[in-house]
């Protein structure tokens, strides 16, 4: 134990040692194709088991019989795990990738082949497509931690400023008639718990983390509160918004795979898009950018160069509030069809992992979201052919995904310097 | 960095406080020392001001209130005493649900009513408190040995689950089976905390990620079993288990009194665990390697403490004690395990281990508050028709309020004092 919990600076020093973390990973991965190919192979029958690219199961299909499928590709996974041993770490993500794709199909060769006869098909395209659009709250709640939290706010209470959102949606979108209005306010409503945390954090010294707590407290009680003494009462008054717009872009949306998965989206998703390109470019090649990461890592330097620190937090946490309100719309203007208390259900709590997963980068963030939305998606399909795992077990896998991606691949992560400390000028 | 974390709101509001000379009378003394920011002026100001915003709430969200709004310039009188009936009306209704009903004692004083209905607001809170206080604690615990543990809801769940399962699969007899049965809770608790904990220490897989995740791990596990054949309760068709033993049940305290008083064993165990972990905190030797990791990891690492050994430790420590908090609840009052059994008492639980400034006698009183807001708020639903959530919307005040010792000061112009608040030591952030 000892040994493994060294600093990473020490760690740093000592590159002789033989147990690197692709040698373990990789002795990880070829455990994983061997369990994967005798345990699977085994229960797998010899019937076939088909992959589409298109979004339903009918069309051209790319079949393989399931025992052959399992052994074969449970082989390959262990082969990427091996080579990890001996190649060079130029080849790491790549082996990784490979290793991680090759268990996966050899998993689900095994789930289609014991399928009934007109389920065995697995449409790709449609399991593309509600991974992103599963993963589209995460990214956004994700984008609004980046910008609070590259400049030194924590912010634990993206789960409220959703439940804000998603209220707000709810209620504006029916109460004007326009889902645009209904955005406008949701965005609003993740302002108000962004403003509070801002005024306190920055203003009055609370720690974050507990504020970020008691924020999602608050934000449950009141919509919970609100809906009962109003949407409750009155539905179709308060509580009936309509479904934003579908907007398929001509040509690109006809791409298999990749079509329906990025190209026949609506607000949310083209909105998650440029967002991710924006918060991107502008936190790593504009003065704005700088000046965030400067405050994030060591504050008392950016004062000295004449940053105002205090205003570009007050500023970014904000803009952060804004975006994740935006987020909470997906869930009363997209995924279902009215407000319900509590119905964003912890997805703000994934949305910091993912946050932390991505360590604390655009892009990175929309990576962890897009796996944790990829496993939910693949979940839900297992589900429907009939797969012989509870239901139970399924709805874990994105979860305990999450957890082995963590403790396995991510390690130790480290956030901006200065995070969570308040900047105290003098 | 250090000037940064060193320098807590206190000495802020101190720096900035006005100069006025000390009163010259006692009693003008003793008014200034009530108007000082301690601790405990903070707490019940912070109280007040959370009802003050919760009184706002249930006035502007009354349909009758916000009629007379329309005409509100013509005659403010109406809007004011419509709002006071309402507001007033719902926090008597709080008060009597919570602490004592006065009609109910002077009809049992003259003999017109049951000594129970006396007994029952009280016995409600405390019901309310025990678990609260077991996971407040689970919270308070690893917060202070520097490790945010937002899985206490997954930890009492899984506590909950080992608990029922030992009360109706195990044939023991009475009294043993009832230690058994929490010990089971506290150990599947504990085994669900020692996860986050052991994968922190190896991985540096950081641990609100994987408290969240096991969260929702242990709530579709929970889920899953409860469907099976041998835990489902024959005789019903929804999803619900069987119910624990009699000899695993809490013992209700108060049920010599009347039936309905469900205040049970549960509460004794809590303030026997409340002391246990006090006197742990305080005095043992791994409290005091907690304490000094919770501060400063890399400094105790260079004194020779086993960080790494010390994160498992306190996160299987608080998972058992959140798992006991579950096992409370399934031997106290619930009965059999169901897809809610333990309702949000573990998210609760963050906020009383916040509001308990993280000090196990502070988490107890927390629970206490919070469970009396929980027994009010029960009464003020059914009898006022105001939303229990409305309860929940108080108790996050409350903690941003006593987390917030600036802004009370503030608002209520308090001389600066020494005040005991989550200062910024003790978290320091990621």
């Amino acid at each position: 134990m000892t040994a493994s919990t060294v600093d990473a600076a020490q760690a740093v020093v000592e590159p002789t040692q033989y147990w690197t973390r692709q040698r373990k990973v990789g002795v990880g991965l070829a455990v994983a194709g061997v369990l994967a190919a005798v345990l699977f192979g085994a229960l797998a029958t010899g019937r076939s088991a088909e992959f589409t690219l298109a979004e339903t199961i009918s069309g051209s299909a790319v079949g393989i019989d399931g025992r052959i499928g399992a052994i074969l590709f449970g082989a390959i996974a262990a082969l990427a795990g091996a080579a990890m041993l001996v190649t060079t770490r130029r080849l790491f993500s790549w082996l990784l990738a490979l290793g991680i794709v090759a268990t996966l199909v050899s998993f689900l060769c095994w789930q289609l082949s014991q399928a009934p006869d007109n389920l065995n098909t697995i449409p790709l395209g449609s399991v593309a497509r509600s991974s992103v659009t599963l993963a589209l709250p995460l990214v956004l709640g994700a984008l609004a931690g980046v910008l609070c939290e590259r400049s030194a706010v924590i912010n634990v209470a993206i789960e409220g400023q959703f439940l804000m959102g998603a209220f707000a949606a709810a209620m504006f979108t029916t109460l004007a008639g326009s889902v645009w209005i209904g955005i406008l306010a949701a965005g609003v409503g993740g302002l108000i718990i962004a403003l509070l945390l801002a005024v306190l954090a920055i203003r009055f010294l609370v720690d974050q983390v507990v504020l970020g707590v008691v924020l999602n407290v608050f934000a449950l009680g009141l919509t919970g509160f609100l809906y009962e003494q109003l949407m409750a009462k009155d539905q179709a008054r308060y509580n009936q918004p309509t479904f934003v717009p579908e907007w398929d872009i001509p040509g690109l949306s006809k791409i298999p795979l990749l079509g329906p998965a990025l190209f026949k989206g609506n607000i949310f998703l083209y909105g998650a898009i440029v967002l991710v390109i924006l918060i991107h470019v502008g936190l790593f090649y504009t003065r704005w950018g700088l000046r965030t990461r400067a405050v994030g890592e060591h504050p008392a330097a950016a004062d000295t160069l004449g940053v105002k620190v205090l205003a570009l937090r007050y500023r970014n946490v904000l803009v952060g509030g804004l975006v994740a309100g935006f987020g909470g719309a997906y869930f009363t203007l997209l995924s279902t069809t009215n407000f319900n208390k509590n119905m964003t259900s912890g997805l703000g709590f994934v949305a910091l992992a993912a946050l932390i997963f991505g360590r604390w980068s655009p892009i990175g963030s929309m990576l962890a979201a897009l796996f944790f939305g990829f496993c939910s998606a693949l979940a839900v399909s297992l589900g429907s052919i009939n797969s012989p795992i509870p239901s139970g077990f399924l709805n874990m896998l994105p979860y305990l995904a999450t957890i082995v991606a963590v403790a396995g691949l991510v390690g130790r992560v480290r956030a901006p310097a200065a995070d969570g400390t308040p900047y105290i000028k003098g | 960095m250090t000037e940064q974390t060193t320098a807590t709101a206190e000495d802020l509001a101190a720096a900035g406080a006005d100069q006025l000379p000390p009163p010259k009378t006692f009693a003008g003394r003793y008014l200034r020392s009530l108007w000082t920011a301690n601790t405990f002026t903070v707490t019940v100001l912070a109280v007040l001001l959370a009802l003050v915003i919760g009184g706002i709430l249930i006035a502007i969200s009354d349909e009758n209130v916000r009629a007379t709004t329309s005409y509100f310039f013509s005659r403010p009188s109406d809007f004011f005493s419509l709002s006071w009936d309402k507001v007033s009306d719902a926090y008597a209704q709080l008060f009597k649900g919570s602490i004592v009903d006065p009609a109910a004692v002077q009809a049992a004083a003259n003999g017109t009513g049951k000594w129970e209905r006396v007994f029952f607001p009280i016995s409600e809170t405390l019901t309310y408190a025990a678990p609260l206080a077991l996971t407040g604690l689970a919270f308070a615990l690893a917060f202070r040995g520097g490790l945010f543990n937002i899985g206490v809801q997954g930890q009492a769940i899984m506590g909950a689950v080992g608990a029922a399962l030992a009360g109706f699969l195990l044939p023991l007899p009475v009294g043993i089976h009832l230690v058994v049965a929490l010990i089971f809770g506290a150990a599947v608790g504990g085994a669900w905390g020692f996860v986050p904990g052991f994968l922190k220490a190896r991985t540096g897989a950081h641990e609100v990620i994987t408290t969240i995740m096991l969260n929702y791990v242990a709530l579709f596990f929970l889920g899953w079993l409860i469907v099976q054949k041998g835990i489902q309760d024959p005789e019903r068709s929804d999803a619900i288990s069987k119910p624990v033993d009699d000899s695993a049940q809490l013992t209700h305290l108060l049920g010599f009194v009347g039936p309905s008083l469900r205040v049970n064993l549960g509460i004794v165990v809590a303030v026997l665990v409340v002391a246990a972990v006090a006197w742990m905190l305080r005095r043992s030797t791994f409290g005091f390697e907690l304490r000094a990791v919770g501060l400063n990891p890399e400094a105790s690492r260079t004194a020779g403490i086993g960080v790494g050994s010390t994160y498992v430790l306190v996160m299987t420590a608080a998972g058992a004690l959140a798992g006991l908090g579950g096992a409370t609840i399934v031997m106290g009052t619930a009965v059999s395990l169901t897809g809610a059994v333990i309702g949000s008492v573990g998210f609760d639980g963050l906020l009383v281990g916040l509001l308990g400034r993280a000090k196990p006698w502070g988490v107890f009183f927390a629970a206490l508050l919070f469970g009396a807001l929980q027994a009010g708020g029960n009464r003020m639903q059914s009898f006022s028709g105001i939303s229990l959530e409305l309860v929940g919307v108080i108790q996050a005040l409350i903690v941003i309020f006593v987390a917030a010792p600036a802004l009370v000061k503030t608002v209520f112009r308090l001389k600066p004092a020494k005040v005991s608040g989550l200062g910024t030591g003790m978290s320091k952030g990621w």
